[in-house]
């Protein structure tokens, strides 16, 4: 009824779309990096609600399930095989009992991949979340990444009969996956003004518009540092800690942008020189340490209409996605 | 309408409210840090929170300020910029009553100097006064929960006497240990795990500041009326064996 880790990948963690309504007691949301992709897998494995998933970063687990189950890849493609056979990203698959879901290869484009399986693991709710915050050690599973010999429980593994046939069911389902909701590689990460843009000195306004930064190798699942050109106020002044966002970009007096990420403080007293638009923090949470950004400008209204247009792309691909549901629900075992 | 004879209300308060990006907006109330302003703050955040406004995740009072977090919904019906903003206005506008603010009284033990409070003398001689004074300067009068953040359960506390005026530390510890009790700029934080700091540590607290299995996790909340009570260094030995 369960998976069990025989090697643990570079960082995986389970992370749902993060703890809401906890800010106010300094409790960050953390989740997906890349929710876009998380949601995803949930959707392409016949889930409809937010149960956590895997989230796998560039040299991904090895897992084997002790029960047979539908799951699905999205994200970076870590080389996913099963039993040694390469699989395919984007699909619902099935595993039986004794599989073996192996990763093989860093990926070529992006850091993150994410593992969904129907149903969902059995993880505590803390908080009203399923996501894991390392540096508290609460949420996911015990509250860290996993490590080698963890098991951990499906909620709804398939009772094992017919298993053939409903691969093959599965196989035929299509459903059309719109570009939003794609992983596709952006030219430039899309801003809106932070808090404090029209402080900073015309030629930092300029630098962060025009210039070309690289993502920091001390970058992690709190914040992406960007190396490039320095940052400064025209007139440097103390800040009084606020709420920050994910996406808000701040520059600490050295000059050197801070990218707050999914494990973001809930407040900071940085100067907030940018917000990255949401619908391009999943591009964001797939760049690599080295890797060149560029930043582009975008009105509030246009965020806002992209934002939105990706949630009604979820929502038709939840609808498209009925007879695949339909499909598992009696192949499932009741949930205990 | 609320009775405008109760300061801080809507005829006094004014606010300005600013996106920060595309899912979370700024409501400012003042721009230095200020028992009234806080309590606006306090006061406004538990109003929206209260309100329940469709798509809102998150309500977050800081010192001057309450940022409202929210989410687009795929039916094109969920908050954006421009009704959220219309909608908190039309909610400040009823009024902002900071008397309905229900913070808790709660006692916080703290072991002043000493090993739990190695800057205590440094504070002093900063302050010009005793370390004496500076524990009776520090626990006589209550003080206010402004915000939590930085940390899961770490609580900004103020304003103290202006003697407690002192900047932080020149350069950032590493590591303090869990329930240090230190000052700043008229401001206290209570450490809640062991983290990297720069405040002033006069002391500490055995108590526990957060508990993710405990609801709720923080044992401080946003607008709590907090007394700092002078314990023993045995005291806080024992308090601490009691702990769960």
């Amino acid at each position: 009824m369960s998976v069990t880790v025989i090697k643990p990948g570079m960082l995986s963690s389970f992370q749902d779309r993060g703890r809401d309504g906890y800010q106010h007691e300094g409790i960050p949301a953390a989740g997906a990096m890349d929710e876009r992709a998380h949601r995803l897998a949930n959707a392409l494995a016949g889930n409809s609600g937010d149960p956590a998933t895997l989230e796998m970063t560039l040299l991904g687990p090895t897992l084997r399930f002790d029960a047979p189950a539908c799951f699905a890849l999205t994200g970076a493609d870590l080389g996913a095989t099963l039993n040694g056979q390469d699989i395919p990203l984007h699909r619902p698959l099935v595993a039986r009992a004794g599989d073996t879901l192996a990763f093989g290869a860093r990926p070529a484009v992006g850091v993150r991949g994410y593992l969904a399986v129907h149903g969902g693991f059995a993880l505590p709710a803390v908080m009203g979340s399923e996501a894991t915050y390392l540096r508290s050690g609460f949420g996911g599973f015990q509250g860290r990444a996993l490590a080698k010999g963890d098991r951990i429980a499906l909620r709804a593994p398939l009772d094992g009969h017919g298993l053939d046939a409903l691969q093959a069911a599965l196989w035929d389902i299509r459903a059309y996956l719109p570009g939003t909701l794609g992983g596709q590689r952006r030219g430039a990460i899309r801003f809106l003004p932070g808090m404090h843009w029209e402080e900073f000195s015309a030629a930092a306004r300029q630098a962060f518009t025009d210039a070309e930064f690289r993502v920091s190798p001390q970058s992690d699942r709190m914040g992406y540092r960007l190396t490039g050109p320095a940052l400064s106020m025209s007139q440097p002044r103390q800040m009084l800690s606020e709420a920050a966002s994910f996406g808000t970009v701040q520059v600490p007096a050295g000059g050197e942008a801070i990218i707050l990420m999914a494990d973001r403080q809930t407040t900071g007293g940085y100067p907030k020189i940018a917000q990255i638009a949401t619908v391009d923090l999943p591009a964001l949470a797939q760049s690599a340490p080295g890797q060149a950004l560029r930043f582009q400008l975008i009105g509030l209204d246009d965020a806002q209409r992209l934002d939105a247009g990706r949630e009604h792309a979820f929502m038709q691909l939840q609808e498209a996605l009925a007879p695949l549901r339909a499909l598992l629900a009696p192949a499932t075992r009741k949930p205990q | 309408m609320n009775a405008l004879s109760e300061p801080p209300s809507s005829a006094e308060t004014a606010w300005r409210i600013l996106p920060q990006g595309d899912r979370c907006l700024i409501i400012s109330f003042g721009d230095k840090i200020d028992a009234s302003v806080g309590r606006t703050c306090l006061a406004a955040a538990r109003k929206l929170r209260a309100a329940q406004l469709p798509g809102v995740t998150d309500v977050v009072p800081s010192f001057v300020a309450v940022a409202v977090h929210y989410r687009p919904d795929g039916l094109g019906n969920g908050p954006t910029c421009r009704s959220l903003t219309a909608s908190i206005d039309a909610l400040l506008a009823e009024g902002i009553a900071a008397d309905a603010l229900a913070g808790r009284q709660i006692d916080i033990p703290v072991c002043y100097g000493g090993q739990h409070g190695p800057d205590l003398s440094e504070v002093a001689r900063a302050a010009g006064t005793t370390e004496d004074e500076i524990v009776a300067l520090h626990s006589e009068p209550r003080c206010m929960v402004f915000m939590l953040g930085f940390a899961p359960g770490h609580a900004y506390l103020g304003v103290h006497d202006p003697k407690l005026n002192i900047p932080r530390r020149p350069s950032p510890r590493t590591a303090v240990p869990v329930g240090s009790v230190a000052v700043a700029n008229r401001q206290t934080v209570i450490y809640p795990n062991r983290l990297p700091g720069g405040w002033n540590i006069i002391g500490a607290t055995p108590l526990t500041l957060f508990d993710p299995a405990r609801e709720p996790a923080s044992l401080l909340q946003p607008g709590d009326s907090v007394r700092f009570v002078p314990i023993s260094a045995q005291e806080f030995d024992h308090l601490r064996e009691a702990r769960p």
